[in-house]
């Protein structure tokens, strides 16, 4: 059995980038503390001698040549942005909080 | 108390492909902004990424010169974040199984040392785009044109025990992927960039201590600074008596130190899963061995073959084997000069690398070419001219003045051979020093140095020394 605190709650909004008002933390850890539980239901099937999976169909991947196929489409991708500058799309600006590895 | 410092390196190879790791958009470097992002790099809704074969080559090439064992099922994971250069929230990456698992690189130290460095495992992933935080009326600017472009993330065993080390293994990575022809590795553009884990111990501890990461540090002069400064900063903190905090510090090389940048307690948590969009790569021996067959000669066999085909010290063959263009070089001159490839390597890493380095040039791009750097070692094996006056056609080579013997004839640098006209030369120099000759007489050898700097400033470096030295030890005893 998994229980979800509120924090727990918390942090997995705050990954997610999600505002979740205080007075719904309770009720959003009872649902997903209901999925999880519900899920754990496979964890009770013996897999021991069952080789692992990295996807449900069991293929491997077809590779592409190294070939540029694509085109310059900055002008129609542009006119879905809110705003753009000399070919940059503008965005509030960001401090390194949570920059890339 | 005495500290060890422990050293583990993560480098980001960006592969030298001619499309992006899983788009169709061209890679190259420096285009105006967003002209090469297509749909899949923007992370638009319902497109789906497809692999760049030849990124996958690229990387079991690399597996391959590190010794690394290749898995034969790799597994893309996506790792999830936020950031504006992100757009579809997670970097596609490699988590549980990466394409390369192990390896080593073995690296020279200047005194001739041999250490292997571990590497834990190589893994494909894709890069995200850039920030461009100047002034945007206070907004950011975004460039996607980097979005997907396929790095080699290297990652080092902490098996480092100084900068110097650190930087040794960096220069072996960086002279590796540049002869597997998969990396360009320029580092001021970002295709060689190194992450450096640092810790310190108290000698003799086995465990390791806390560490700090130091980010994106662009040129081998400051990975040996930014460390130099960490470990310091970091014994300093101990020494008084405090912990160590883990987090990433960014290195700034104006004011030469790491500054914190965020403390990874509660930042990081990627949340790795398999990526649903993408099947596992499955590749066989057969693909393997097509790769083993294309492998060049790599800077450890170079280096190996340098010590017995043309008898170099260690130090010099590592130091030529180790740099493509100078090892083809150096080859190069061989083939003109047979027998002095030892002198052929102290003029490269003399002369050469002295004038290539003080006008910043490519070893390519030099104005003394091989065949006259064979002529101008010829003319000193054949006593046309001395090492000293070497130099000075070497300069002359330099600055393009023509060939060897055109500029040893215009400038008159002929070595002197003539006995009577040393013999002539010597005779006034003595006339002229009596106090010296006198001191030379009542037992003060030495002097014999003055003498022979006295002929030199008369023939302008032209005497052979060993002759003049001679001449004038009959001459004095007289």
């Amino acid at each position: 059995m998994t229980t979800l605190s509120e924090q727990d709650i918390r942090k997995i909004a705050h990954l997610a980038r999600l505002q979740i008002p205080k007075d719904e933390l309770k009720v959003h850890g009872e649902n997903l503390t209901k999925i999880l539980n519900f899920v754990e239901a496979i964890n009770t099937v013996d897999t021991s001698d069952i080789k692992p999976m990295a996807h449900p169909q069991n293929l491997a991947q077809r590779l592409r040549e190294d070939e540029v196929i694509e085109t310059n489409q900055r002008e129609l991708f542009q006119k879905l942005a809110p705003l753009t500058e000399a070919g940059l799309y503008l965005v509030p600006k960001v401090i390194n909080n949570t920059e890339e590895e | 108390m005495e500290f060890e410092t422990v050293i583990g390196l993560e480098v980001h190879v960006q592969l030298a492909t001619k499309s992006k790791l899983f788009s169709a958009a061209a890679t190259t470097f420096g285009a105006e902004p967003n002209t090469q992002a297509c749909a899949i790099d923007l992370g638009m809704p319902g497109v789906l990424p497809v692999t760049n074969k030849e990124a996958i080559r690229m990387a079991v090439k690399l597996g391959l010169g590190i010794d690394g064992e290749i898995n034969y099922e790799s597994v893309f994971a996506r790792k999830n974040y936020f950031y504006p250069d992100l757009p579809k929230g997670y970097q596609i990456s490699q988590y549980e199984l990466p394409i390369v698992k192990g390896g080593h690189l073995d690296i020279y130290l200047e005194d001739g040392t041999k250490k292997t460095i571990g590497i834990t495992r190589a893994h494909l992933e894709e890069d995200a785009g850039k920030s461009l935080h100047e002034d945007f009326h206070g907004m950011t600017g975004i460039d996607l044109n980097r979005a997907s472009t396929p790095l080699v993330e290297v990652v080092s065993e902490p098996d480092m025990r100084s900068a110097e080390e650190a930087v040794a293994y960096l220069k072996t990575l960086h002279t590796l992927v540049r002869h597997l022809e998969i990396s360009d590795a320029n580092m001021q553009e970002g295709s060689f960039r190194c992450d450096a884990n640092v810790s310190v111990r108290p000698r003799g501890e086995t465990k390791l201590g806390t560490r700090t990461e130091i980010k994106n540090i662009n040129s081998f002069r400051f990975v040996e600074k930014a460390i130099n400064y960490e470990v310091e900063r970091q014994i300093n903190v101990l020494n008084n008596g405090d912990k160590i905090t883990q987090e990433t510090r960014l290195y700034d090389s104006e004011k030469n130190e790491t500054r914190s940048m965020r403390s990874k307690e509660e930042a990081e948590d990627y949340r790795y899963f398999p990526d649903p969009d993408l099947l596992p790569i499955i590749i066989d021996d057969l693909f393997i061995d097509a790769i083993r067959d294309t492998l060049p000669e790599l800077p450890q066999q170079k280096f190996q073959r340098f010590q017995q085909e043309y008898k170099l010290p260690a130090y010099e063959a590592n130091t030529l084997a180790n740099n493509i263009e100078l090892a083809k070089y150096f080859e190069d001159t061989v083939r003109h000069a047979k027998n002095s490839a030892k002198s052929i390597a102290n003029w490269m890493l003399g002369e050469l690398t002295a004038h290539i380095n003080r006008d910043n040039l490519e070893t390519i791009a030099c104005p003394v070419k091989p065949q006259h750097l064979a002529m101008l070692i010829k003319r000193i094996e054949d006593n046309t001219i001395s090492g000293k006056i070497a130099k000075t056609v070497f300069e002359a080579l330099w600055n393009k003045e023509g060939e060897v013997d055109e500029i040893i004839a215009n400038k008159g640098l002929k070595q002197i051979t003539d006995n009577t006209e040393i013999e002539k030369i010597i005779d006034t120099i003595i006339k002229n020093n009596p106090k010296q000759v006198e001191q030379f007489k009542t037992g003060n050898e030495k002097i014999i140095g003055y003498f022979i700097g006295q002929v030199m400033q008369t023939t302008q470096g032209k005497a052979n020394p060993k002759q003049v030295n001679d001449i004038l030890q009959t001459k004095l005893k007289d």
